[in-house]
């Protein structure tokens, strides 16, 4: 944090929060509005005039959990997004390792090579991905959606780790490899305490973009696997007038991450930049 | 140490990863080149060209195409101005500052499914939207804007949910700022104007690079938000070549066009990347 410094002109200042606050309200209504349309019943969500002040109901909470299961979904999406971070984690983190502290000639190369692949778009591997998932029995299954997470998600591992563990100086690893460490010893005791703010965020950032990912699991899953991004994808019937369940279910499925999001702003940045803009 | 060891630990993650990459590849390439439709496996045979004939003879491609450019320009545009905007606004300290970033950042972390329902239902339905509500308040006639200006309605969405990934760079990017300089240049009496266009903004360009760079990763695969408010329509109106592809795969069930497609979109995101890989590559590496 910089010190503050007293404001040299307190008009300006106060017109700047003004607009600041205009601007920010104006942007977190949608999300205001479908928390509030969640506690609504289905006839005040569609009263018009809209609705400020009601009697707040959990109705549609009960309901979204009777009639579509949230839970089962809502489990999905933990354990998917959990396990894809854990095996991505255990790809990335050692090559991210061996670039870091054993810079050789094509460490660059393989480095923008791995972030070309990531500009590749998922639509151009959808036909094979889903054959390979059908011919192996791996269709709306959690492994298959676990697996696909974690190699779209790799790439961004990699130079995020990489970026983290560069930041480490490379003599404190080379002493304790002089004093006899073995490769585990040293990763145990001197690269996973210094490295361990790099790694919760990488994974931090891997559960959000997992979480939050609509293209696989629509295409990959259904009752089974399904994610809550499906769930709430099977909300868009033409008729669609239920808009307190489906806020509610919405509500329910952005709230996690939503605060996540709000307590790791700073390292989910540098992890979207590949570590970039810090 | 042993000296193989950095290779050791570099195979699981260089090995998974090219072949996610060469395993699809290679089978698109085949799909491409014969008939194959999920429905009538009965119909095989080498195809030639003729899925990249129907593709691309499609009356959609160009459409789609033409779609999914001005939705990478539309949304990048506006993410990269009105962030640049906001970030300078809240650049300096002013009451309740801390709540207003949280505020600002919120929309990024809403999943794509529920940024698609929650516009085409609570904002933008013609009737009971929000939006039509204000158009009512002020005297105007409510606009359908799903039916009557599909791609602007799926550029809204986007743009919301990007916004404060730019907003929230281009701000940790100013907070890196040399503070002396900027007193420097208020000491020798620089106005705002001058100081954003001599100081800030060229501070900000290699952000802004950065930005554009992860926008146009994610943006050309755009799906969920077309997937659940328009299905592509009316007509083709917001269909992007992604979608398109997934329509000719898994709604029309044929594989060989819908991998010559796909092949083209891999060719079209190779084109944007290996500009851009060159402009923003040696940024990167440090």
């Amino acid at each position: 944090m910089t010190p503050r410094r007293p404001a040299p002109f307190p008009v300006a200042t106060a017109l700047r929060a003004v607009a600041a606050w205009a601007v920010a309200l104006l942007l977190f209504f949608p999300i205001a509005w479908l928390g509030l349309t969640a506690f609504k019943t289905e006839l005040q969500a569609v009263a018009v005039p809209p609705q400020w002040l009601f009697a707040p109901t959990l109705e549609n909470f009960h309901e979204v959990q009777g009639r579509s299961d949230y839970l089962h979904y809502a489990l999905n999406s933990v354990v998917t997004s959990v396990l894809s971070t854990v095996l991505g984690l255990m790809l990335a983190a050692p090559a991210a390792y061996a670039m870091a502290f054993f810079r050789g000639r094509w460490t660059r190369d393989i480095l923008m090579w791995m972030l070309s692949t990531k500009m590749m778009p998922a639509v151009g591997a959808l036909v094979p991905v889903y054959v390979l998932a059908q011919k192996s029995q791996l269709l709306d299954t959690q492994a298959a959606l676990i697996i696909v997470f974690a190699l779209t998600n790799l790439p961004i591992m990699v130079w995020m780790l990489y970026s983290h563990f560069r930041d480490i100086p490379p003599e404190i690893l080379e002493a304790a490899r002089m004093d006899g460490a073995t490769l585990w010893q040293e990763v145990r005791l001197v690269l996973l305490p210094l490295g361990m703010g790099g790694i919760a965020s990488t994974g931090l950032l891997c559960l959000v973009l997992s979480w939050n990912e609509a293209f696989w699991s629509l295409n990959l899953s259904a009752a089974k696997a399904g994610t809550l991004a499906t769930l709430i994808a099977s909300y868009s019937s033409p008729e669609g007038l239920f808009w307190a369940k489906l806020s509610a279910a919405s509500l329910m499925a952005i709230a996690p991450i939503v605060v996540f999001g709000w307590f790791s702003q700073k390292q989910l940045v540098q992890g979207l930049t590949f570590g970039a803009v810090k | 140490m042993n000296r193989s060891m950095p290779r050791l630990l570099l195979a699981p993650a260089v090995g998974t990863l090219f072949l996610w990459m060469i395993v699809p590849l290679g089978m698109t390439i085949y799909f491409s080149l014969v008939r194959y439709n999920l429905l009538q496996p009965d119909q095989t045979g080498f195809a030639g060209l003729e899925n990249f004939e129907f593709f691309v003879t499609d009356p959609s491609f160009g459409t789609a195409v033409t779609n999914t450019l001005l939705l990478l320009g539309s949304v990048i545009g506006i993410t990269v101005g009105i962030g640049l905007a906001i970030a300078l606004l809240i650049n300096e300290p002013f009451p309740g500052r801390g709540i207003v970033r949280v505020l600002l950042i919120s929309p990024f972390f809403v999943m794509p499914t529920v940024n698609a329902l929650l516009w085409k239902n609570m904002m933008m339905n013609p009737i009971y939207g929000v939006l039509a509500q204000v158009w009512t308040a002020v005297g105007a006639q409510p606009v359908d804007w799903l039916t009557d200006h599909p791609l602007f309605s799926v550029i809204v969405m986007v743009a919301w949910q990007w916004l404060p990934f730019a907003t929230l760079i281009f701000m940790t990017a100013l907070q890196g700022m040399d503070r002396e300089q900027l007193e420097a240049a208020r000491m020798d009496g620089a106005n705002y104007a001058q100081q954003v266009r001599f100081l800030y903004l060229p501070h900000l360009a290699r952000s802004v690079a950065v930005v554009v760079m992860i926008e146009l990763i994610f943006l050309l695969g755009i799906f969920a938000e077309i997937y659940t408010t328009t299905g592509g329509g009316p007509g083709d109106a917001s269909t992007n070549v992604t979608f398109l592809i997934f329509k000719q795969a898994l709604l029309n069930f044929d594989a060989g066009v819908a991998s010559a497609g796909a092949l083209f979109a891999v060719l079209l995101a190779n084109i944007v990347a290996v500009f851009l890989i060159r402009l923003v590559g040696k940024n990167l590496d440090r």
